[in-house]
């Protein structure tokens, strides 16, 4: 008993280095990238509040004293309002897969699919940051938060060790409606359960995007001879006498995948990417940003 | 141990594990190679796809293949394989080894060498009694087989060497005719020759024969001869098949006396072609020392001729008395001496000042009477120093009356007043003829024709030394040639005309036989018995069975009637061979000897002589076998997919980094891309990074000549001096670098063509910052002088204030590329250049100089990117940028210039000029 107290918080200390160790640099590359899109506030294209001039309207009655934009109205017969953008702060929820399959890389050169992953995550976090938008994890049961907090919080998640499991499923977390999502994840794992998770997604009127990161080889598939292939943990394997066979069995069912992943986007309205770990990342950021503002952000 | 073919096994027992190889290959096909396990996240989009392929789960059959041979390779290898196992002759009793030991057997001695000592070896070992014999010795009369023991024989065989003549059998039937049985190696030649088959029955009666030839094709040089000035050598082989060349070599003393090849040609035999003639064009000095002709890499007597006489023809000078009458020629004086003469020597006719400047062998005077003084006496030192003056009586002397009171230095006796005429209309007596040749006269031995008669002549006082110099005497005893030692020299004096008028001599036969024995002609053939006959004949040279000549020692002297028979011996070997002035060279083959394969009886055994040596195979079997394991791994990896893509990539880009870089080459679209643009060019290095700097200063260059002026160049091309074609560019940029290799005498000519052809080359040492201003001082400087020493490259200087370099386009002071302040060098200016009174400039260079020399570094001043950006630094700052324009000005002024030559030179511009210059 006393050995284990005593080894505990070493031990705590220890993972929590550890976990912490991957923090900065991941902060540090998401923000890297974040500072290579620039962009202003998202307004809403209609009057409402924010800081935005929108219009001058002629007053109507009803309307408040000290609404009235004087300097404007010198200049007419009637009296105008000065109506401002309305610009609403939205709650976007990310789901980044965090699960055994997204550590994977084919080569030293490359960075893992959980890597890019994170990094696209925290990057599209730091902009939304910056225009004062709230998010959060999903697995994080918290409500979405704003402001530079919130980052060093998602990055602090996101250094974690990643799960056990072979393959991520999004957690069912109660949105509100209309909320944005982003889905960062290979979406190779059980297909239902994906279906579910954006279903419900759907019902509660949230909308986003499906970003798909693959690696190269798992496009290639440039395998050849006798091989067992196994998932990440092993759970799942499969041995083939002569891979090269399977390449285009392979190739038409990870399309069908992808094909799939698009018409769901499509239907339940929102929008899908296809991102390769062996591609840069800030066209990924870039889309996924314009995604997000597209979608009404 | 057991043989296959050439191949024999010291274990071959261990052989019986190549029966294991079935069951190998049966379980190695039975095992499939094992799985890869591999990490694929996307593995559940594989899950139930179904492999359609099943065969790979076996090893594919050549893998298999490869396997089993790597395995055979090494079960092979430890049964201990040796190539060309030698072959015994079995057996114990006493071995007789004869060999032919001719020239023939020379060109492959060695050979012949290692099987004998091979052979002895064995019969050693069996403890044989054995004898070895050369087939060309005459065998000794007591014990002509002395069979001994087989290591006292073969501590023998160094020192055994083939004679340079062919074997004569008769002697060694007989002799071998009494000896006890015995087995027989003969080691043949392979000649056909008579008595072979004789021999062979003979030695049959003994025991067995077994008889070892070697496949080489003989060649012979049978003879050489001399056809209308050139050396004809008739070369001859053995074999018919196949083409063969050689090459022949005539040797003799170069004027140090040191005995070199003085010319050298090529033969070829055509197939089915034994004998060939090769022409060998020499001049006559040359062709006179000639020694030895040989064909080149054979080392034999057959292939050698050493040259005599008939070679070495004499130089014979001819003067007659009197200015020859026109349309007389068959009386001249001298017409039938050059009739005798001509084919055998080379003559000339001149005065006699001319003549003894060429210093002729042999100088022949018909009936000149007197000489003056001074003549007389150079004739006497030219004697003196070795020379024959040979003379022929004839009126005029009859009637000069030289000689006649006292003994005149160049006549061998003193003349009676007038001579004498026999057998005419007016005289008693019939017309003399010639007695018999007296022993030791040069002319012994020669047959008198009968119809030789002669009917004037001068006659001899009859001094007491008369006798001793008389050479022919006719009937009635007096002198008909007479000579006297003068000096090292010969005086000689015919007593009667080179012509007809007093005898008949010059018409017959005798006359060229007795001028070939007087050592004045020569022999036009082959040896005639009747020539030699009666003469003795010193060995001066003899060959060896190598063609190696050497000095004859202890050799007696041979008669002349078996040198003419070439009844060659131990006592007379090939050789030269002197008698008194005269040179003859017996050949160990002439044109006569036969060449041609030795027929042997049917049912004769033969014994491999080529493959003396055992080579053991354990060793290449054993890294074949390792190399297949090697290759196995490979394949292997290969088919387990384990191969990765990068390990091949990466070794394909080491292949590709062995292979030479591509080769530069003009095509036709580069020239004609050339010839419709201005491109300026640069000379290709060798140097990638030089040239991508060449390349991209030029680049900058030209942007900045398409933006500031009427000059619009398209891209830059790099040049090779070597195969490219110049004359399409105005301008060659090159940059030094002491890693070039100096161009080639084509490529320096071409250089020259571009640069007298208006091209101007710019040459940067680069390096200006070490050496301010090119020069010999760094390795650059001393890689340009190398280059441009070739170049035709007028005289230099510093660009002068007034040159039109600073003025072509824009105003320069200096020419500062990526280093500044370093003079640049140009063609310099006329030295009557003169500055005009009122005139800022002199009229200078009338054209375009054709180098600018400098090492500024100016192609990394100008080089920029792809993006259009300075690729180097130049100084510091805006002062750094200021010096780039500076350069990039100086560049478009170079070219400028070179487009335009001298225009702002001219004076026209001048007000222009001092307007901007504010004078």
């Amino acid at each position: 008993m006393n050995q284990l107290s005593a080894q505990a918080p070493d031990a705590l200390r220890a993972e929590a280095e550890a976990q912490a160790a991957g923090f900065p640099g991941l902060l540090a590359e998401a923000s890297q990238l974040a500072a290579t899109v620039s962009l202003g506030a998202h307004g809403r294209r209609r009057a409402g509040p924010g800081d935005e001039f929108w219009q001058y309207r002629p007053a109507v009655a009803g309307d408040a004293q000290r609404q009235i934009d004087w300097r404007r109205s010198a200049r007419a017969d009637g009296h105008f309002v000065r109506q401002m953008e309305w610009q609403n702060l939205q709650a976007v929820h990310f789901w980044i897969d965090q699960s055994a399959s997204m550590a994977y890389r084919s080569t030293d050169k490359l960075p893992a699919k959980g890597e890019r992953a994170r990094v696209l995550g925290l990057a599209i976090a730091i902009l939304l940051t910056r225009a004062g938008e709230s998010f959060g994890l999903m697995q994080d049961p918290q409500p979405p938060r704003s402001g530079r907090g919130q980052v060093t919080k998602m990055a602090m998640r996101l250094g974690a060790a990643g799960e056990a499991d072979d393959y991520g499923v999004p957690p069912g977390k109660d949105m509100t409606t209309g909320n944005r999502a982003v889905f960062v994840s290979d979406f190779l794992g059980d297909w239902d359960a994906l279906l579910t998770a954006l279903g419900r997604s759907a019902e509660q009127r949230v909308q986003g995007c499906l970003i798909q990161v693959l690696d190269p080889v798992e496009e290639a598939f440039p395998f050849d001879g006798r091989t067992i292939f196994e998932s990440m943990s092993g759970a799942v394997n499969f041995e083939t006498r002569r891979a090269k066979a399977l390449r285009d069995g392979y190739l038409e069912r990870l399309a069908a995948r992808k094909d799939a992943l698009a018409g769901l986007a499509r239907e339940t309205g929102w929008t899908y990417l296809c991102h390769h770990t062996d591609k840069p990342a800030r066209p990924a950021l870039m889309w996924a940003y314009n995604a997000l503002s597209e979608a009404g952000l | 141990m057991i043989a296959l073919g050439p191949i024999g096994f010291l274990a071959p027992w261990l052989l019986a594990g190549l029966l294991a190889l079935p069951i190998l290959w049966w379980l190695l096909r039975a095992v499939p190679p094992a799985p890869l396990r591999r990490r694929f996240p996307a593995v559940v989009l594989l899950l139930g796809l179904e492999d359609k392929e099943t065969t790979p789960d076996r090893t594919p059959w050549w893998l298999l293949l490869l396997r089993m041979l790597a395995v055979a390779a090494a079960i092979i290898a430890f049964a201990q394989p040796v190539l060309n196992p030698t072959d015994r002759i079995p057996g114990r009793g006493p071995l007789l080894i004869a060999l032919d030991g001719s020239w023939a057997s020379a060109q492959s001695w060695a050979v012949r060498q290692a099987k004998l000592a091979e052979v002895l070896q064995y019969a050693a070992q069996d403890g044989r009694p054995v004898a070895v014999v050369r087939l060309t010795d005459t065998p000794k009369a007591d014990a002509p087989l002395a069979f001994a023991d087989a290591d006292t024989a073969a501590a023998r065989i160094d020192g055994l060497e083939p004679n340079a003549w062919a074997p004569n059998y008769a002697p060694w039937i007989a002799a071998i005719a009494e000896a006890e049985p015995f087995e027989t190696l003969w080691l043949s030649d392979g000649l056909a020759r008579d008595g072979r088959l004789d021999l062979y029955a003979a030695l049959s009666e003994k025991g067995n024969v077994s008889v070892g030839e070697t496949g080489t094709d003989l060649l012979a040089l049978k003879s050489v001869r001399i056809d209308s000035g050139d050396l004809a050598l008739g070369a001859a082989r053995l074999s018919e098949s196949g083409e063969r060349r050689f090459a022949l070599s005539a040797e003799g003393p170069d004027p140090a006396g040191i005995t070199r090849a003085l010319a050298r040609t090529d033969g070829a035999f055509a197939e089915g072609v034994t004998e060939v003639e090769v022409r060998l064009e020499l001049q006559s000095e040359l062709r006179n020392r000639v020694t030895r002709v040989a064909i080149d890499g054979v080392r034999s007597a057959g292939a050698v001729q050493v040259a005599d006489d008939a070679i070495q023809r004499r130089s014979v000078a001819l003067l007659g008395g009197a200015r020859e009458q026109e349309g007389a020629a068959l009386v001249s004086p001298l017409h039938f001496l050059r009739k005798a003469l001509v084919p055998t020597a080379d003559l000339f006719e001149a005065d006699l000042a001319d003549t003894l400047q060429s210093n002729p062998d042999v100088i022949v005077m018909a009936d000149v009477a007197e000489l003056g003084e001074a003549e007389t006496q150079e004739v006497i030192t030219w004697v003196e120093a070795g020379g024959h003056l040979v003379r022929f009586a004839g009126p005029r002397l009859a009637s000069s009356g030289i000689g006649q009171r006292e003994e005149h230095p160049l006549l061998p006796v003193r003349l009676r007043a007038g001579g004498r005429t026999v057998g005419g209309a007016m005289s008693w007596g019939e017309p003399k003829a010639l007695d018999p040749f007296a022993d030791g006269s040069p002319f012994f031995g020669l047959v008198i024709p009968p119809d030789v008669s002669v009917t004037s002549q001068v006659v001899a006082q009859p001094d007491p030394n008369l006798a001793d110099r008389v050479l022919a005497s006719l009937a009635d005893g007096t002198p008909l040639v007479t000579a006297k030692d003068l000096g090292n020299g010969r005086v000689i004096l015919f007593h009667v005309t080179a012509n007809t008028d007093w005898s008949t001599l010059p018409l017959s036969g005798l006359f060229v036989q007795m001028l070939e024995r007087l050592a004045i002609s020569t022999r036009a053939g082959g040896l005639d018995a009747d020539e030699l006959a009666g003469t003795t004949w010193l060995p001066e040279k003899t060959v060896d069975g190598f063609g190696v000549l050497r000095d004859a020692a202890g050799l007696a002297g041979v008669d002349g009637a078996r040198l003419a028979a070439r009844d060659f011996g131990p006592d007379m070997p090939p050789g030269v061979y002197v008698s008194g002035d005269r040179r003859v060279a017996v050949n160990a083959v002439d044109a006569d000897t036969q060449i041609t394969p030795a027929v042997w009886p049917g049912g004769a055994a033969f014994v491999a002589m080529t493959a003396a040596i055992e080579q053991p195979l354990q060793s290449w079997l054993l890294m074949a076998a390792l190399a297949l394991l090697a290759a196995d791994i490979i394949a292997t990896l290969w088919i387990g997919g384990r191969l990765q893509a990068r390990g091949a990539v990466a070794a394909l880009a080491l292949a590709l980094a062995l292979t030479p870089a591509e080769t530069h080459a003009q095509t036709e679209e580069d020239l004609l891309r050339a010839a419709n643009n201005t491109v300026l060019a640069y000379v290709l290095t060798g140097n990638s990074n030089l040239d991508a700097l060449s390349r991209g200063g030029l680049t900058g260059l030209s942007a900045e000549l398409f933006r500031r002026t009427s000059i619009e160049p398209i891209a830059p091309v790099g040049v090779n001096v070597e195969t490219d074609e110049l004359s399409l560019y105005p301008f060659l940029y090159w940059p030094i670098s002491d890693t070039q290799t100096p161009p080639s005498a084509a490529a320096i000519a071409k250089l020259n063509a571009f640069l007298r052809g208006g091209g101007m080359i710019l040459f940067d040492t680069r390096d200006s910052n070490v050496s301010g201003g090119f020069g010999v001082g760094t390795p650059n400087g001393r890689a340009l002088q190398a280059i441009a020493r070739q170049l035709d490259i007028p005289p230099l200087e510093p660009v002068p204030n007034d040159h039109v370099l600073t003025r072509a386009f824009y105003l320069l002071q200096d020419f500062p590329g990526r280093y500044a302040n370093a003079d640049v060098w140009v063609e310099a200016a006329p030295p009557d250049a003169e500055q005009i009174e009122g005139m800022p400039f002199r009229n200078l260079n009338d054209g375009v100089t054709p180098v600018v020399i400098g090492g500024n570094d100016w192609a990394s001043a100008w080089a920029i990117n792809e993006d259009g950006r300075p690729i180097f630094p130049v100084g510091r700052g805006s002062a750094g940028e200021q010096q780039r324009e500076i350069a990039f000005r100086f560049g478009i002024n170079l070219i400028m210039h070179v487009m335009t030559g001298n225009y702002k030179s001219d004076q026209v511009h001048v007000p222009a000029l001092l307007d901007r210059l504010g004078q």
